[in-house]
This record gives structure tokens, C-alpha cells and sequence, in this order.
């Protein structure tokens, strides 16, 4: 079960939490807590099966959201939404992958070639990038810090959970997220997002999405340890001539503090839809509130001047 | 193989991260190809000539593995002066009878000797062996799938030069057959640029030899073809030359359509073989046992003992009534009296001799070629049963078929009794899996099934039992072999579901496994006896119950063990994770090389070692010269790997056992826009298709013929990641339905704005058998190609749709057509000609109009694509 308990009532933490590398189960109440959790998506490995979508609604008991051919790609399912919180975007390119030669050399030494790490899908000046998105389960929580009702939580795992038991439905954590993933279920009104499979977490399992991944795209684990892994991935792929192979959401000190769900990428955020500089919405909050006292004290201020100044008249 | 098999393609992604380069050959772009390290769009229908212009390449470039090849194969035999080759004859073989659309194949053998084929035609020599007249039906009917074992019977001793350079050794006849394979004829032919196909050339044979192997995966995309049998048979030569059967991270894998097909085969759902690849009794005139088997076993080689296999498998089937006094029962074995494949059961329906169908887990209304005489097919049964997960289109054709729509059928008037009983998935029954590498898994039930729903287990051994029941009264001699059947599994319930008297699975694994006379569970098929004295029903499969223990259900994690794994599952035969692995050491018994060991032979302890159960007899040193009338295993010498093949080679020349040929030749498909450039000869002139022509299944014009240019266009159907088949698993369930909810086609931008095809917009996709509708998704992963000159395109179409379900849509088979393979009777559903057309398709008669218009343009008759 979720630990309400130490949610209901604690609003936002805004002394000075949210910008930087923190730790935001200490944050969120759990002194004593295990290792943060998190997604490492690989991009470069996966094969688009789309079995991370479907375990995830098959596990979590979401609904089938449409039955649309939309004709982008082989992507039916959209984006993410209340009823898709792992989603597989597929963009075609006309773009070669790198500095890997696609062409014939026909001295060259096909065996010391084939002992390099390789490339993802050298095919001349075509490529089929996939790519498996999720919630990002951020540093700084944004739907979090503007949850009223503390339906919104941070678990003992440094992941962000909506209880579904407690939302209202009032819709502020919506334009609240960088990313836009959290959403509202027409039907009932209520915000339903990743849980990073919380249930299966704390029985030590890993999240359904991760767990049917095929060619382990979707790695699940100590958030330092993905980032170990992430930072060696990519420096093999760099080493193999991929020059536009990039982490995303990897950096504690980006907008939102790092993500708890951060990937590999081999473009720029935008090819896939993401947003390139994500910022934690709430973030200019604390000097908004200091904005804010300066302009009342000034309202005040003018207010009592022009009171004396009425008085002297 | 990340579309249909995407669980498998993890252990390509792990090659691949170990630095494995992936080629992938394919028509479309599809996942597969986004993580391939070269992807080569080709021509559909053209793999023949794009392999053997690699074997071409090798040949005439030397760079063929020679010490395996000159030791381990028939590269050398010498061939009888009689064989003539495609080189002589414009693109047939010696033997052809036009008039009989057969091959002859006694031409094709080895200088001054018969051979006998490992698997495929056996029965092809019966006439030579016990003597009589063979019929042509019987001929025609054919030994099925050629995969797994067989065995192979020659007689005489093989005229063998070593030297390879006698002008009539196989490996001379070999180079001469693919000399005019060269890569401007190959790219002209397949449309892949002469640059790619070197490339491709040049890192196969640089990734091969005794340093390094290659493997080849292939699926339905080779074997759906009238040549389809010859398009595995080249890659086979390919690999053999370079030295890459029988080794560490070489071979021929085939990706199977559904999980255990290869299961089905072994033990066959095929009307052509018994289980272990034993072949079917044909209906020769007083066939005996004796006869049978001397008729269809070689005397050298594994298969020797095919007494052995077979009397043990009828043990298994009639017990205690099986005796040496009846033949152990031999004559309650059908017999076959022509071809019983899926199409000519089709055909047997509409001709009324048919009259009972049962369909278990299959949706021919949607998944076969040309669904609409499957459909008329079924209409013309007396009674259907189906067992499926949902209310699939072929159990309920009767009510919405298009038939129906445009007023063909009425419901009324059909008389066929439909039963649907729903069937129990997986996941709700105890069973085994065979994967392709030959390795059974089992599997345990993790739920009870839902309602009515029951495992084909319950079905089978209930039905059974109910009919024994019936005719436990009769006096009738017909009824003898199923009242003497020993039908006695013992059943179980759960407490959840009391009713349900599920037979156990594991009582049928042991008798597959079989037993010795004391009722023991047997070890090995080196076991079993002709004198009944031994129960096995699956020779091939002994051993995977010993010691009583199910060794499938064994899952011990990889790290616990050598890289072999073998105590994952349990492997055929005797638990051999990679078959004929003598081949991984030269002919002395050492490795070829250390980093590619795999079994050698240990000169101190006198007997054969390694990571893997050594697939030869474990004492047999490599330097055995077997006595001059040795029979069975003991006539293989220590240097002769292919311990099912009665000379111990592997098969560059196959002088027996195939219906079309002794080497693949590149032939156009039954329909192809495009000429065959190699020769004269445009179509495989003994594809099967005489029994076939029927007024629903018209073929089209091809290459230069007049009508042609009414189908410019090559399709070609298949299958994408989000469903399966012919989507009875996938198109019923919302999770799956919303990934693909719509029947579409793939063309590229070129060929959409040559036929003003609106992205997302319909198009309408014609053949002379059927129009269908479908949206249209644009995309650059259709490659347009450069073939003989001209422009080419593809329409791709996957084919899971059907009416019924969430997802939903016109099936791609209502445009298909029933010439086969003439090996396998496969249907030739992965290249043919279309035209396509902007928007929807004319609904009710007016859509078999469009098709009758196209017919009348093209100038269609009866005869059209029927030519030798």
C-alpha cells in the first residue's frame, strides 16, 4: 500500500529542492529508504514490438483507448495518455546513422570490422528509429508539488505515483508536467499516469514493461547503476562512429533534476517528440512567492502613501 | 525476425553486441532491417538467384572452405554420364516428362549406383526396390517436409574423385550450374546493386571458414514459393561450402509460424509422415512390413534401423495387440493413395469426396491462399469442427462471408453442420514446446481454462474415448484399429474445476519416450527393438523421459552450466543442442580451429568428447574404415559426419529425394511482371498445379506474355509484430487489436503518386482471383527497384485481417492462388503480380465484376499460366 500517510497534508516543498541533483525520497519524507529506482531505455536496441505497451496495460488493467490507423509509421497508439503509459513512437528518416560506411570498400578488413561495436542500422541514408517513452518520473515533480489532494506521491523508491482512490480529478497536475504525460481519462475525470508498477516494486519485482522488453531496451534498476550503464553505452556508440547518439534526462542538473526514467537517443529530443529543455513547471515558484511579497508590500505601500498622502489633502 | 519473432531476435541483438554483423535480405524495410547492419531490398520471388550468384562468388573466387568441403561432402562424387543439366536443356534437368509435369530422377544419379533419399520422395524408389508399377497419384503424393532426419539408401560404392576435378564430379557440375549467376546477371534479376551484393558476397565467405562461421535464418518468406523447397536448398550448398553445418554458430535455422511447429512435423499433424520423420505407407499393392521397409529404409546409416523405429511406434499405438503373428499391426496404418495436402483436401471438399473437417487452431477462411475456395470448400462439408480461442471468420462464413454479401451462398442452403467449441490457451494446459533447434520446453499450467474452454489434449482423448465407447460392440474388422488402440491416459481434476477430467500430459511424453519390455523408461533409440520387445512413439524423441524424469521441464539457468546449456530443455536426438557436430572437427577428430570447438576425438581415452553430445558413435575413431558389407551405422566411416545419410556425406547434388530438380535453378514465380533472364524456361515446369485449375483460381499472364502489363506491380503477403497469423490470437483481443486495428498496405511514394494513392486514403488491390480493399500507408521503407531495366514496385500487404474481432479488414489470401511447391504443396503466397487502385472496392457482385473485367483485359482463359 501507499504510504498516504506521510503525503496527506505535506504540500510542496519549496525550500529550495527543486533545482539540482537531490534525493528526492529523503525529500519526500523517507529517511531511511532503498535506492532510487528508475528506466534506462536504450533506444539504440530497440526492435519497436511493442510488448513494453502491451504488458504494461495487460499488468496495470488499463483500458483499450482506440482502435485509430493513423498512419504515422507503424504507431497507432498516439503519444502518451491516461490509457497509454508506455508508448513506442516510430520515426522514419531520411538520414544515414553516423560515420559508419555504408558503402563498399572492398579492401577493407571486413573481420577487424566486425569485432568494433556496431552501429545501429547502417542503411545507407535510410533509418527506422524506435523508441519506447514514459513517464519521467522526475527529480523535481512538478504534478506532484501542485497536487492538492497528495494523490500524487513519492514513493519510498524516488518514483511519482497518482493514487487512483484519492485524485479528484481537478486537472492541475496536467499543464503542470514538462513532458505531458500525465493525463485525464475522459470518462471519469481522473489523472492516471506510469506508476513505475509501485505493486511490483515492492514485492522485489521488476516493472511489467521492463520485464518483457526482448533485447532489454527498457533496463530497470538502481538509478546509479543505469547511469553507469547508460554513460559506457554511450561511449561505445561514440566510439563506433554514432556521433548523434545522446542521453536524455541523464543530467541531475538539467530542468527537472534528472530523470528517474531518462534514454538514449540517437537524434534530438524533438525527432521523437520530447521536449529538449524540459524545466520543472513549479520551478519558479519560490521567487515567484518573493515576487509576489514585493508586490503586495509595494501594493501596501502605495496603498498607505496614497492613504497619508489622501489624509494630507 | 524482429516482426514475427521478436522474442528470438534478443539473441541477435546479443550476437550483434558481440560484433556480429546482421545482413538482412528482404523485399520491405521492416524492423528486422532497422537493427540490421546492411539491409538488401530485393526482388520477392528472386532469392534463388541472388544465393546462387553467392555461390557463384565463392566458386570462382575460391573461397570455399576445400578441406571440409572435399572431406565432408558429395563435392567430388562423380555423377552417371546420363545427367543432363539446366545448362543443356534451357533451364529443365534431364528427365522432364512434360505431359506428366514430373521429373524422372534416375538420370540424376551417382556414376553406377542408387541412391535413395534421406527425407522428401522416398517413396520414389519403391517401384525399383520391390518391383511392380507405380502409379502416378501415389507418385505425386510425395514425402512431405524435409526437415528433421532421414535417411538415405544407396547401393554400391560412390565413384569419388578428391581432386574435385573431374569434369563430371558434382563439384565441376556445381560450378558450371551457377558460372551464368554472375552479379550483374543477379543484380538485373533481384535488383540489388552489384555493390551491395558483393558486400554481401564478401562478408559472408570472409565470416566463414575455420576461424569463423555464419549462420542463415530463414522463415515462410523462402519457403512460400513454387520453388520453395530449392530456395532452403541453396542456402544449404551455400553453407556447405563454406564449411558452416554441423559447427559452432553456423547452420540453416527455419523460424517456425507458431510456436511448435517444429513439434508438428516431428510429430506430424502432415498426412505424409508417421512420427520421426517414418514416412507414410503409399497404397502399393500388398504392402507388408518387410516390404515397407524395404522399400523406404537404406541399408547404411541410422535409418537402417527403421524396423526398429516402426515396430516400437506401433507398440506404442496398439500394445498388447501388436504382434509379430499380425505385422504389429501394419495394416491398421491408413494408406495413402495420392497427395491429401490442405489445397487438395480443399479440392476434395468442392468434388464432395471430403465430407468432414476438423480445424484446430487454424483459420483457412483467412490464412490459406485463396480464401474464397477454402470458404466454398467448407460449404460443401457435411460438418465442420472448430477450435479456436474466438469466433474466427472460418466458423462463421456461413453467415457473413462475402460469398454471403454478394449472394453466391445463402445461408440457407448450406448444408454444412458448424460446431465451434472453444479451445484452451497455452497458458491453461500442461504440453511441450520444439523450437527450431529441435529442443522440447515444457510447459506448466498456470491457470484453469475459462468456461467451456478445454485443452485439445481433453478434446482428442475424450472424443476417443467417446467413439470406443460406441463401438465397443462391434464385430467389424474395420473398427479393429481404434477399439485396439491403447487409449488409457490416466486424467486429472483440479479442485477449481472438478468436472474437467484433464488427460496428463506427462503420461503421453512417457510413452513418446517409450518403454523396455519391463516397463522401464528407455534412454536412447539405440534401444529400441523389431522384435515388439520395446514401446516408443516417437523414435527421435526417446530420451526425454529417462530415468522417468520429463528432462523438457529442465531449467537450469545458463551460467550454471557451459555454453551448451544442456540441461535447458531437452534437445533431439539424445539432448544434441547442434546435429552432425562431427563436422566441427576435421577428419582426424581435431577442432578446425580452438576458438570454434565444439566435439573432438580424445586418442587417449579412445572415444569422441567435447561441449556437446557428439552426434556420432561415441567410440568410432575418426580414422574407421568400415568392413566392405557393413550395414547401418557401422558402414559410416570415422570421416562420414552425416551419420543420416547413407554415404556419410552432406548433399551439395541431390541425386534423390526432390520432385523438381538435383540443384536449385532460379525460376520466376507462377506470376511475376518479369521475364526469367537466366533462361529460357520462365515458371518450376513441375510446380503443382494441374489438379488445382478451377474457375476461382485463374492465373495471370507473366514476363512478356500479352496481359501481363495488367499486373505491373510484385505483392507480396506477411506478417507484422502486432499480430499473428491469421489473427485469431491477436485481432480478438483489445490490447493487440488497437496496435493494428486496420487492414493496410504498404507501397512506396513513388509508386503512390504513379497510382494517385492518397496516404491513409483506401486502395483497392486486384488479382484475377479477388479484389480487396485496404488503407493505404505510405512509406520509404518500400523500396522501388531497378529489375531488367525497369522501374519495379512493391505492394506490400500484411494478411491478419479478417471481418471478425476488433480489428478488422479484408483478408490479402482473397487474392492468392493454389500453385504449390511441388515438394510440400506450399502455397505461393510471397510473390505475385497486382495492379492497385485508388479507393474502396465495389461491394457485393459488382466486386467479383472488377475481378471478371481484369480477367477479360488481361485475356485470362483456363490455360493462362499453366504452361509447362
Amino acid at each position: 500500500m501507499a504510504p498516504v500517510d506521510i503525503q496527506i497534508g505535506r504540500g510542496p516543498n519549496l525550500d529550495g529542492a527543486l533545482l539540482g541533483d537531490t534525493d528526492p525520497a529523503t525529500q519526500g519524507g523517507y529517511p531511511d529508504h532503498p535506492p532510487r529506482m528508475g528506466f534506462f531505455t536504450d533506444t539504440s536496441v530497440c526492435i519497436g514490438c511493442k510488448a513494453c505497451e502491451v504488458a504494461c496495460k495487460t499488468w496495470n488493467a488499463i483500458p483499450e483507448d482506440g482502435l485509430v490507423f493513423t498512419g504515422m509509421s507503424m504507431d497507432n497508439s498516439q503519444g502518451l495518455g491516461a490509457s497509454t503509459w508506455r508508448h513506442v513512437a516510430f520515426i522514419e528518416q531520411r538520414k544515414p546513422v553516423a560515420a559508419q560506411d555504408p558503402g563498399v570498400v572492398h579492401d577493407q578488413n571486413v573481420l577487424e570490422l566486425a569485432g568494433n561495436p556496431t552501429a545501429p542500422g547502417t542503411n545507407g541514408d535510410f533509418r527506422w528509429l524506435m523508441a519506447s517513452d514514459v513517464c519521467k518520473h522526475c527529480t523535481h515533480a512538478a504534478c506532484l508539488d501542485v497536487c492538492p489532494t497528495g494523490s500524487l506521491f513519492r514513493t519510498e523508491f524516488g518514483t511519482v505515483v497518482v493514487q487512483e482512490d484519492i485524485c479528484n480529478g481537478c486537472g492541475y497536475c496536467i499543464p503542470a508536467c514538462p513532458y505531458g504525460v500525465i493525463d485525464q481519462r475522459k470518462e471519469d475525470g481522473r489523472a492516471w499516469k506510469c506508476t513505475l508498477c509501485y505493486d511490483r516494486l515492492s514485492v522485489g519485482q521488476e516493472p511489467a514493461c521492463a520485464k518483457a522488453c526482448p533485447t532489454d531496451s527498457i533496463q530497470f534498476g538502481p538509478l546509479d547503476e543505469l547511469r553507469e550503464r547508460a554513460d559506457a553505452r554511450l561511449a561505445r556508440l561514440h566510439e563506433a562512429g554514432v556521433a548523434d547518439a545522446r542521453l536524455y534526462g541523464r543530467d541531475p542538473q538539467d530542468g527537472v533534476g534528472g530523470d528517474g526514467a531518462f534514454f538514449l537517443l540517437l537524434d534530438e529530443p524533438e525527432v521523437y517528440g520530447l521536449p529538449p529543455d524540459p524545466v520543472v513547471t513549479t520551478r519558479d515558484l519560490p521567487s515567484m512567492w518573493k515576487h509576489v511579497t514585493v508586490a503586495a508590500a509595494t501594493l501596501v505601500g502605495g496603498a498607505l502613501a496614497a492613504f497619508v498622502a489622501g489624509r494630507r489633502l | 525476425m524482429a516482426e514475427c519473432h521478436p522474442v528470438g531476435f534478443q539473441w541477435v541483438m546479443e550476437a550483434k553486441a558481440r560484433g556480429a554483423k546482421v545482413i538482412h535480405v528482404d523485399p520491405r524495410f521492416t524492423r528486422t532491417s532497422a537493427l540490421a547492419d546492411i539491409h538488401v531490398p530485393l526482388r520477392a520471388g528472386t532469392d534463388i538467384a541472388f544465393l546462387g550468384g553467392i555461390v557463384n562468388y565463392v566458386l570462382a573466387n575460391d573461397k570455399y572452405f576445400r578441406d571440409y568441403v572435399v572431406a565432408y561432402t558429395n563435392a567430388g562424387t562423380i555423377l552417371a554420364e546420363d545427367f543432363q543439366d539446366t545448362e543443356d536443356l534451357a533451364g529443365v534437368f534431364s528427365g522432364l516428362d512434360p505431359d506428366e509435369r514430373t521429373y524422372d530422377f534416375h538420370t540424376w544419379q551417382y556414376e553406377g549406383m542408387e541412391v535413395q533419399a534421406a527425407s522428401g520422395h522416398r517413396d520414389q524408389e519403391y517401384q525399383d526396390k520391390v518391383g511392380g508399377k507405380n502409379g502416378k497419384g501415389v507418385r505425386q503424393s510425395g514425402r512431405g517436409e524435409s526437415h528433421g532426419s532421414g535417411g538415405v539408401g544407396i547401393s554400391g560404392v560412390p565413384q569419388v574423385d578428391p581432386t574435385l576435378e573431374h569434369p563430371r564430379c558434382i563439384f565441376q557440375v556445381l560450378k558450371r550450374h551457377y558460372a551464368r549467376y554472375t552479379p550483374e546477371m543477379v543484380s538485373d534479376i533481384t535488383g540489388v546493386p552489384v555493390d551491395t551484393f558483393l558486400q554481401v558476397c564478401e562478408l559472408l565467405s570472409e565470416n566463414s571458414g575455420r576461424e569463423r562461421t555464419s549462420s542463415f535464418v530463414y522463415s515462410v518468406g523462402w519457403t512460400q514459393h513454387t520453388v520453395g523447397v530449392q530456395y532452403i536448398r541453396t542456402a544449404a550448398i551455400l553453407q556447405q561450402l563454406l564449411g558452416n553445418i554441423g559447427r559452432p554458430g553456423g547452420g540453416i535455422m527455419a523460424l517456425r509460424g507458431h510456436a511448435s511447429i517444429q513439434g508438428s512435423t516431428d510429430i506430424p499433424t502432415l498426412f505424409n509422415l508417421l512420427p520421426g520423420y517414418i514416412p507414410m505407407p503409399h497404397a502399393h499393392s500388398h504392402e507388408d512390413l518387410d516390404s515397407f521397409i524395404q522399400g523406404e529404409s537404406p541399408k547404411k546409416s541410422y535409418w537402417a534401423e527403421m524396423r526398429a523405429y516402426t515396430v516400437s511406434l506401433l507398440k506404442a499405438w496398439w500394445g498388447p495387440a501388436a504382434t509379430p503373428d499380425n505385422d504389429f499391426c501394419f495394416d491398421y496404418l491408413p494408406r495413402l493413395t495420392g497427395s491429401h495436402s490442405t489445397y487438395e483436401t480443399v479440392m476434395a471438399q468442392l468434388a464432395g469426396d471430403c465430407k468432414g473437417y476438423f480445424l484446430m487452431g487454424e483459420n483457412p477462411a483467412i490464412g490459406s491462399a485463396n480464401a474464397k475456395m477454402q470458404r466454398l470448400g467448407m460449404a460443401n462439408l457435411e460438418w465442420l469442427v472448430v477450435r479456436d480461442f474466438s469466433l474466427i471468420e472460418s466458423a462463421t462464413w456461413w453467415k457473413d462471408s462475402p460469398e454471403i454479401e454478394s449472394g453466391e451462398l445463402t445461408t440457407e442452403d448450406i448444408g454444412t453442420e458448424v460446431f465451434f467449441l472453444p479451445a484452451a490457451a497455452h497458458t491453461e494446459k500442461d504440453g511441450s514446446f520444439t523450437n527450431t533447434q529441435r529442443m522440447l520446453q515444457w510447459h506448466h499450467q498456470a491457470v484453469e481454462p475459462d468456461g467451456d474452454a478445454r485443452s485439445d489434449l481433453w478434446f482428442t482423448f475424450h472424443l476417443g474415448r467417446i467413439i470406443r465407447e460406441k463401438l465397443e460392440s462391434s464385430t467389424d474388422e474395420m473398427d479393429r484399429p481404434i477399439l485396439d488402440l491403447t487409449w488409457d491416459y490416466p486424467t486429472k481434476s483440479s479442485p477449481a474445476r472438478p468436472e474437467i477430467a484433464e488427460p496428463e500430459a506427462e503420461a503421453v511424453l512417457a510413452e513418446i519416450n517409450g518403454w523396455d519390455a519391463e516397463g522401464g523408461p528407455l534412454s536412447s533409440y539405440e534401444q529400441l527393438n523389431e522384435d515388439g520387445s520395446t514401446v516408443c512413439g516417437c523414435w527421435i524423441y526417446c530420451g526425454v523421459y529417462s530415468n522417468g524424469i520429463n528432462q523438457a521441464a529442465r531449467r537450469k539457468p545458463g551460467i550454471q552450466q557451459n555454453w551448451v546449456a544442456k540441461e535447458w530443455g531437452w534437445a533431439w536426438p539424445a539432448n544434441r543442442r547442434i546435429l552432425y557436430n562431427r563436422a566441427s572437427a576435421d577428419p582426424d577428430g581435431k577442432p578446425w580451429s580452438e576458438r570454434k570447438a565444439l566435439v573432438w576425438w580424445d586418442e587417449d581415452k579412445a572415444r569422441w568428447t567435447g561441449h556437446d553430445t557428439p552426434d556420432f558413435s561415441a567410440t568410432k575413431s575418426p580414422h574407421y574404415v568400415p568392413p566392405t558389407n557393413a550395414t547401418g551405422a557401422e558402414a559410416l566411416a570415422g570421416i562420414d559426419p552425416f551419420v543420416m545419410q547413407a554415404d556419410g556425406k552432406s548433399w551439395l547434388f541431390v541425386p534423390a529425394g526432390l520432385t523438381d530438380g538435383p540443384l536449385p535453378t532460379h525460376y520466376e514465380p507462377q506470376e511475376s511482371p518479369v521475364p526469367n533472364l537466366l533462361y529460357r524456361q520462365q515458371r518450376n515446369p513441375v510446380r503443382q498445379i494441374t489438379t488445382m485449375v478451377h474457375r476461382n483460381d485463374r492465373f495471370q499472364p507473366s514476363g512478356d506474355e500479352p496481359g501481363a502489363a495488367v499486373f505491373p506491380y510484385v505483392c507480396s503477403t506477411y506478417r507484422i509484430a502486432e499480430h499473428h497469423t491469421a489473427g485469431g490470437m491477436s485481432r480478438f483481443l483489445p490490447y493487440l487489436a488497437e496496435l493494428a486495428p486496420e487492414f493496410f498496405c504498404e507501397v512506396s511514394p513513388e509508386l503512390a503518386a504513379e497510382r494517385g494513392l492518397e496516404h491513409t486514403g483506401w486502395a483497392t488491390v486486384i488479382t484475377a482471383r479477388g479484389a480487396i480493399e485496404a488503407r493505404v500507408l505510405v512509406t520509404e521503407r518500400m523500396t522501388p527497384m531497378t529489375v531488367h531495366g525497369r522501374r519495379l514496385h512493391h505492394v506490400g500487404l500484411p494478411y491478419h485481417w479478417g471481418n471478425n474481432g476488433l480489428a478488422t479488414g479484408d483478408p490479402a489470401n482473397e487474392l492468392t492462388h493454389l500453385s504449390l511447391d511441388p515438394n510440400v504443396h506450399i502455397q505461393e503466397v510471397k510473390a505475385l503480380a497486382c495492379d492497385i487502385q485508388p479507393g474502396r472496392r465495389p461491394r457485393g457482385r459488382a466486386r467479383d465484376e472488377l475481378v471478371e473485367q481484369y480477367q477479360r483485359r488481361a485475356g485470362i482463359t483456363e490455360q493462362t499460366g499453366t504452361e509447362v
